[in-house]
């Protein structure tokens, strides 16, 4: 008895309009010659273009900026970071360490999920709104289903100093606050005033900043998943150039077992 | 004299002793309340000290003959499984080693066939257990999580092959010795409501499924065993890998007619 897979039809065949390479001649992307028709855009307008294949400068511009100002502190302390830091004092390569960092970005308490989770929020949170439902119902169910909303809150600090650099900067670029930034903002009033005392946070400002360019939540996560690895790179260099195995070293001493005291010997 | 610091890293998995005469190395290590380097090292086989690792205690004789078990299961996909191909595939260019074993546990991480999909399945088990009209409401019907995640939704039923036809035999040998081995009633209840399952899900059950159910017996949590899953699978991709690497680019498929650009 003969029986077809599903998958004998992609046996050597794989169909897209994305782009691709053909040797010894051209590049296509998205439709377009890469050598020449995208070949004067920044990096930026050509991440924006093969994520979302929209051509942007404004956009391209004002992820820039969220790259620079919001994503890329070059301290080792920050996790993300300290994995590049680490890699550099244990002598692994800059790529390793890159990618890690990169990865370990994927996070809850900051980075991607907050990023993506804000963008969801937002625009849930606005289409209730036109449904009729108060902006304290909308938090409150929130809460109450998850617990936490993306964007509001923030570890080892309160507030964000992010928040009024990446507005100021938003401005100069012509991306004046729009009805999503607005919301963003009401909801870090109320939030802050309720007994949460949960404060905005930076990937709020830039989900309402993204949303009112017409930016999914997926599109936001895709564009930022390397806008975190400027801020690793010099961490990986740093603990490079330095002794090897001296960041942080830890003795014996730091850890603190909290397990029992009984010694126990292994069944034969 | 110890010098005393705030910040400190809490463990009640792992207790270490300075040497005498360097505070930065240990003297001895003890895990679980095992010494590793005294006792263990001399005593236990490796499967049972993943097993002491994840669950802080010594297995009894089933819990490790289905560890083992499903550990030689899961060693080596094989070469056209995605995440030992995400290896080979940087194995053939010169890739660093380690950029190998991240690309396969990269991977290996999603819903088909990955890790992801098997913390799902753990969460079926614990949800479902062995009640079978519970499974077949919640693969009708899976549980949604109500806002957006990094993670894609399933696009099957977690546990189950959607490209697949009829159950393979590796799966359906594997499920056997360890239902076999391993003295369990929900191996013994997967093997017989295989097909009611499959039925359910309109497709096989995968080796992520009869892993699932394996660590669901083991009493792992979904990350525990999320995690497992992803080690467990490694040394496939680690050979394959420099298999390829030895092998060169030529040898391996580029496919150069396959790919086809629609506008």
């Amino acid at each position: 008895m003969s029986v077809h897979s599903k998958l004998e039809k992609f046996e050597d065949n794989w169909r897209t309009s994305m782009g691709g390479w053909f040797p010894g001649d051209k590049v296509v992307l998205r439709g377009k010659d890469v050598f020449t028709e995208v070949n004067h855009s920044s990096w930026m307008e050509y991440l924006l273009f093969a994520t979302t294949g929209k051509e942007s400068p404004k956009i391209a511009r004002l992820m820039e900026g969220m790259w620079v100002i919001c994503t890329s502190f070059p301290d080792p302390r920050i996790w993300n970071n300290r994995v590049s830091a680490l890699a550099g004092t244990a002598r692994s390569t800059g790529a390793l360490a890159s990618a890690a960092s990169v990865a370990v970005t994927e996070a809850t308490l900051y980075g991607l999920k907050p990023i993506k989770g804000a963008t969801d929020f937002l625009y849930r949170a606005d289409q209730r709104l036109r449904e009729g439902e108060s902006l304290e119902q909308i938090i409150k169910s929130e809460l109450k289903q998850h617990r936490s909303v993306y964007g509001y809150g923030r570890p080892i600090v309160e507030g964000d100093e992010r928040v009024k650099p990446m507005m100021d900067f938003a401005r100069s670029v012509g991306c004046d606050a729009g009805r999503y930034t607005k919301l963003a903002f009401e909801v870090g009033d109320y939030l802050s005033a309720s007994r949460l005392k949960y404060q905005i946070n930076i990937a709020a400002v830039c989900a309402g900043l993204l949303a009112d360019q017409d930016l999914r939540p997926i599109d936001f996560y895709n564009l930022m998943i390397l806008g975190f690895s400027a801020g690793a790179m010099p961490c990986f260099i740093d603990a490079l150039q330095q002794q090897e195995g001296c960041f942080f070293p830890l003795r014996t001493s730091r850890l603190n077992y909290t397990g029992g005291e009984e010694v126990k010997h292994w069944r034969v | 004299m110890s010098k005393k610091f705030s910040e400190v890293i809490s463990s009640r998995i792992w207790c270490e002793t300075p040497e005498l005469d360097n505070p930065f190395a240990a003297s001895s290590c003890v895990c679980c309340g095992y010494d590793v380097y005294n006792d263990l090292l001399k005593n236990a086989r490796y499967s049972d000290y993943l097993y002491l690792l994840f669950k802080h205690k010594q297995p009894s004789a089933e819990q490790s003959a289905l560890l083992e078990g499903l550990a030689i299961a899961l060693a080596n996909p094989g070469p056209r499984d995605h995440s030992v191909r995400a290896a080979m595939s940087a194995g053939v260019g010169g890739s660093t080693h380690a950029s190998a074993l991240i690309a396969a546990l990269a991977v290996g991480a999603g819903n088909l066939g990955g890790a992801r999909e098997v913390f799902t399945a753990l969460e079926y088990w614990q949800h479902c257990h062995t009640d079978l009209d519970k499974w077949q409401q919640w693969i009708a019907d899976p549980p949604q999580l109500g806002r957006e995640d990094i993670w894609h939704p399933m696009e099957h039923a977690p546990g189950f092959d959607p490209n697949g036809i009829s159950c393979p035999t590796p799966v359906k040998q594997t499920l056997a010795h360890l239902v076999e081995v391993g003295n369990s009633e929900t191996l013994r209840w997967l093997q017989a409501c295989r097909t009611q399952l499959e039925d359910f899900a309109g497709c096989p059950l995968a080796f992520s499924g009869v892993a699932a159910a394996v660590l669901y017996e083991l009493e792992f949590l979904p990350q525990e065993a999320e995690m497992l899953f992803l080690l467990l699978r490694l040394p496939g991709a680690a050979i394959h890998s420099l298999e390829q690497e030895r092998l060169g680019w030529r040898k391996y498929p580029f496919f150069g007619d396959g790919f086809k650009l629609t506008s």
